[in-house]
């Protein structure tokens, strides 16, 4: 799915020690498998069911997302500087597909 | 003294009142059921040992005109070291049609035990957090939204 395109803010140059925040955002329809098509038929059940960030390959957020996260999820979390490095966000697809992006941080 | 006031209902109002007596006694056992499956999740989670309840900052809208986008925040007070932090964070919803709506494992690196997503509720409801550290303690707290237009779909 091409459509599906995440998009992430993460400050480009931050002071050590500081409290960023960063926001997440990814397209992505979240049928929850409860909701119709036109014509009356359910549309099957397929969402975002995890997502993760990882910060110069660690792990330091996760989430798992259900049916009832909102169309379009929407992510904000807050990470505190030490070092320089590079943010891995993922997004894992309920039918395997994951979605990547990566964004770079300096601290000065 | 209840006896005497009784006997001085007629048969008709008796029966009435049995049947009201009934009925609210069989009303609440299934709503009881039916509204709490968050505190049952809560009950499974916490393994029986309940939550404290905590004024954990949870901000969500009061009144929420769209159920398909609710903003929900939370804010934890906690220092996020190594051996004081914040390891998860569970919402539920005990209106809709399933009680998980997300779950977040956060770790002390992240500085702060805080996060904003958002959500769907399907009805007027109450919204459940259920915070473990990593000593095994949980705390909770909840809020109330009023829901204009039901979010789920169906």
């Amino acid at each position: 799915m091409s459509s599906i395109k995440p998009r992430v803010k993460v400050p480009k140059e931050v002071s050590i020690d500081e409290i960023v925040e960063i926001k997440t955002l990814i397209r992505h329809p979240m049928h929850s498998g409860r909701m119709k098509d036109v014509d009356g038929q359910t549309i099957p059940r397929q969402i975002i069911n995890s997502f993760s960030a990882k910060f110069n390959g660690k792990e330091v957020f996760q989430m798992d997302l259900e049916p009832s996260i909102s169309t379009n999820p929407f992510i904000v979390f807050q990470y505190k500087a030490k070092e320089s490095g590079k943010f891995d966000f993922e997004w894992i697809d309920d039918n395997g597909e994951t979605y990547s992006i990566s964004k770079e941080m300096v601290v000065s | 003294m209840k006896l005497k006031k009784l006997r001085k209902i007629s048969r008709r109002n008796a029966l009435q009142l049995i049947a009201g007596f009934t009925g609210t006694a069989i009303l609440p056992s299934i709503s009881f059921a039916q509204s709490n499956q968050a505190l049952n999740r809560i009950n499974e989670i916490t393994k029986g040992l309940g939550a404290t309840e905590s004024d954990i900052y949870l901000d969500l809208p009061e009144i929420a005109e769209n159920g398909n986008q609710v903003k929900v925040s939370f804010e934890m007070d906690s220092p996020m070291t190594e051996s004081d932090y914040i390891k998860t964070v569970y919402i539920f919803a005990d209106g809709n049609p399933s009680p998980n709506v997300a779950k977040f494992s956060f770790t002390p690196v992240m500085g702060s035990c805080s996060a904003t997503t958002r959500i769907r509720l399907s009805k007027t409801q109450n919204v459940y957090l259920l915070a473990e550290n990593n000593n095994g303690q949980f705390l909770m707290t909840n809020a109330q939204v009023k829901v204009t237009i039901g979010g789920c779909g169906g």
